[in-house]
């Protein structure tokens, strides 16, 4: 195989320290609706330290966030504000869906309730349970960090 | 049904309570939609362009003048950083006084109460627990109590000081999440990290004794979900061997902090009177010097052969709720220690197969057992038609729950007074006529829980 | 469960004093009791004047105001319920009236005891009942432009079926 033109060389390094900086710079928005925010702010305490990711820095604004972790459920009429401070983020952005109620309603399954967030936002990644512990957030984290460095996550 | 009021602009002494309706903001206040930010009808192109840059005046001289009475309304929310949930609060601004708030909850309604129609008795407990997320084993005690009462049978000795074990362990992990809060929104970060980290003991053994960290779904109609773990004893002590220390250690931090009395002595009061008339209940009602405690006066589950002590407030401000708030957490413990020392054996939930399941071992040898098993979770036990309303004393309040059968499984109502939601009926006569700056104090004082407000 | 098969005049079950007291001054209130709770059913015209004689009496707080609906259980549909506590004597009693299918109205417990203000709020939000009196009736869970009452007993739960998605990593 033929080496690789020089210009792509460098275009691929950049590209590979611009994911770099981002996974270990992200900093989450803080919408922590329910008791899924319970568990993470216990994830950004000092028992599992979320800032030796570089992300303990919870911006309470929008405009300085790129990560929004939905932490709870998201009833009816906070759907909407939902969608406000998603599209107030600047690109690039990530969705994690924390907890059963944000990716699927959870067990309320009825009028209330949105769904699954992935019906207003596009959701990245999905972590399971009911809440989840700081370490299941902590994996999902982290695997979002390894999908945007390998480029399975093109922002 | 809606009564237009005026909005009313003079401050007098008496006890009016000025309720701001629905719809009646003035007239000029346009809700904008970002990103499509709509152009109000004072910012012409001169003025925008001058905030862009293209036009360069002297910044100092204002062309429009801020009328004396001009003012301002403000939204809070529902999401801000106060750590406190998807509470709204609108603010009516007079330069930065605070003359009119109107706290707008249901962003989390979740229809608990419906779902509670459709759960049997006995998946009751996994509904009621999400509601009031930091105190979940007083909702499901709650719960509990009712559709024991309905049922009229009596827990176990053991069981009923399980329960209490649990919910004073409950009590101190609240508490400590409304110091670690409460310290953060103020400024003092530190707190936040020692709140949580003290918080983590608490729920380790929570999560070796339930299976979970929050919401546990461990007290259930009958009795409690399982018994305790061998060598519980040495959690129970290890923990309370620890937080003396660490309380002392919040002590230095917080109690004579001249910064912290500034900013939380003599802010967000609220009297006796106001008190008792908005039906707050717990650390604020004490807070205010009122000797009311629902482990006292109405006891429940055994808590009676326990000695602890109520510690009560006596200005109703922020710093006596801090107060009330930590010296609870000492009686807590006090309470867990006794506890733990007079644990009586014998059954941790009631015998009666028709109400808690068999236990796992005896459903491979016994038919019956299987059938009970069987019937229990798919079908759940009868009740006969009648009402009840338990309450228990959760770390914010009164938490009742009022219960209604019609002698099906399902329950025909179930309505849980949720103290929180009353408590933040205060805020608008906590934050009349305070400074903006003192409001995420009062907030975080109230301690409010958007889970249990919205149900 | 009718109230009229479990009411019992006032002499019939041992109230607390402090109720006899209450119960002397209105003769359309009966009482029953149920698992050891005393329970007032007062007809709607002395709902307003039986709470204020209850605060007079010494029951300071109301604990809480909610509804139930009977739909076609009962010959009123509804029924609104006040839980009264009294810190001064220690105890507690349920104030309950009903209220009918059509233009469900009552007074309002909120000039009373300001408490009940959002309490009666969300009974109005969840169950369409109307209180005279209540200084703001405005929904307060659901978004203002919600259409039904979603605890009364004809408005579904708003189920979704569940669809299970295939996972395309099992075989």
């Amino acid at each position: 195989m033929a080496t690789a033109p020089p210009g792509n060389l460098l275009m691929t390094t950049v590209e590979r320290a611009a994911k770099w900086a981002r996974t270990r710079s992200m900093f989450p928005a803080t919408f922590g609706l329910a008791c899924c925010a319970i568990e993470m702010m216990a994830t950004g305490a000092a028992h599992y330290d979320l800032a030796r990711f570089g992300m303990e820095v919870f911006r309470a604004s929008p405009r300085q966030a790129d990560l929004m972790i939905v932490a709870g459920r998201v009833s009816q009429k906070m759907a909407p504000v939902l969608r406000q401070v998603y599209d107030q983020m600047p690109d690039p952005k990530w969705v994690v869906s924390m907890g059963a109620c944000a990716s699927s309603g959870g067990m309320f399954n009825n009028y209330a309730l949105v769904q699954g967030v992935d019906q207003i936002v596009p959701v990245d990644i999905y972590v399971p349970g009911c809440p989840p512990g700081p370490q299941s957030l902590m994996h999902g984290i982290l695997t979002l960090h390894d999908k945007i460095m390998s480029g399975e996550i093109v922002r | 049904m809606t009564d237009e009021k005026t909005i009313d602009t003079t401050e007098t002494e008496t006890e009016t309570v000025d309720v701001w309706v629905a719809g009646t903001e003035e007239p000029h206040f346009q809700p904008t939609t970002e990103p499509d930010q709509e152009i109000g009808p004072d910012e012409s192109d001169e003025r925008l362009a001058q905030q862009f840059g293209s036009v360069v005046e002297d910044d100092y001289v204002f062309d429009d003048e801020v009328e004396d009475d001009e003012r301002m309304i403000v939204n809070m929310g529902p999401q801000h950083p106060s750590t406190h949930g998807v509470l709204r609060l609108q603010i009516e601004l007079e330069g930065e006084i605070i003359r009119r708030t109107k706290p707008i909850i249901g962003y989390l309604h979740t229809g608990m109460e419906k779902t509670a129609e459709q759960l049997t008795f006995g998946q009751g407990p996994t509904n009621v627990t999400r509601m009031d997320y930091l105190a979940p084993l007083h909702c499901e005690l709650a719960y509990s109590l009712a559709v024991e009462k309905l049922l009229d049978i009596e827990v176990p000795e053991r069981a009923s000081a399980i329960r209490i074990l649990m919910t004073e362990l409950n009590r101190i992990s609240s508490h400590l999440v409304a110091l670690a809060t409460n310290g953060m929104d103020i400024g003092a970060l530190s707190m936040m990290l020692y709140g949580f980290r003290e918080r983590e003991s608490i729920l380790a053994f929570f999560e070796k004794t339930t299976g979970l960290r929050m919401n546990h779904n461990y007290i259930r109609p009958g009795g409690v979900a399982a018994d305790l773990p061998a060598g519980w004893k040495d959690d129970v002590s290890a923990i309370l061997a620890d937080f003396p220390r660490r309380l002392d250690q919040y002590d230095d931090l917080l109690k004579e902090n001249p910064i912290w009395l500034s900013r939380t002595r003599g802010i967000g009061v609220i009297s006796k009177e106001e008190a008792v008339a908005f039906s707050i209940t717990g650390p604020i009602l004490r807070a205010t010097g009122v000797d009311w405690d629902l482990r006292k006066a109405f006891p429940y589950s055994g808590i009676e052969k326990y000695e602890f002590d109520v510690p009560l407030g006596e200005n109703g401000d922020v710093y006596d709720r801090y107060r009330v708030r930590v010296l609870e957490i000492v009686e807590s413990l006090r309470i867990v220690e006794q506890v733990m020392d007079t644990m009586p054996k014998g059954d941790y939930r009631v015998d009666d197969r028709k109400v808690t399941p068999p236990p796992r071992a005896r459903i491979d040898e016994s038919m019956e057992a299987l059938i009970h098993h069987f019937k229990l979770f798919t079908e759940g036990f009868k009740i006969p038609a009648s009402e009840t309303y338990m309450a228990v004393e959760s770390p914010r309040g009164e938490l009742g729950c009022y219960l209604v059968s019609d002698g099906q499984a399902n329950p025909y109502r179930m309505h849980t007074r949720a103290p929180s939601f009353y408590n933040l009926q205060s805020l608008p006569i906590t934050m009349a006529d305070s400074l903006m700056a003192d409001t995420v104090a009062t907030i975080a004082s109230m301690d409010p829980i958007m889970g249990d407000v919205d149900r | 469960m009718k109230p009229d098969e479990i009411g019992l005049e006032s002499d019939e079950i041992a109230l607390h004093s402090v109720l006899e007291d209450l119960d002397g001054g209105f003769d359309d209130v009966t009482w029953s009791e149920s698992h050891g709770q005393d329970i007032a059913h007062v007809p709607p015209e002395t709902w307003k004047t039986f709470a204020e004689a209850a605060k007079e009496a010494g029951f300071e707080v109301c604990s809480d105001v909610t509804a139930v609906d009977w739909m076609r259980q009962r010959p009123q549909r509804f029924e609104v319920v006040a839980n009264l506590l009294s810190m001064e004597h220690r105890t507690r009693f349920r104030m309950t009236t009903g209220v009918g299918r059509e233009d469900p109205t009552i007074d309002s417990l909120t000039p009373i005891w300001p408490g009940a203000g959002f309490a009666e709020r969300e009974v109005y939000d969840m169950f369409g009942i109307s209180f005279n009196g209540h200084p703001d009736l405005t929904r307060i869970l659901m978004p203002d432009d919600w259409e039904g009452h979603p605890l009364r007993k004809d408005f579904g739960v708003g189920s979704v079926p569940v669809q299970f998605k295939e996972s395309h990593k099992v075989d």
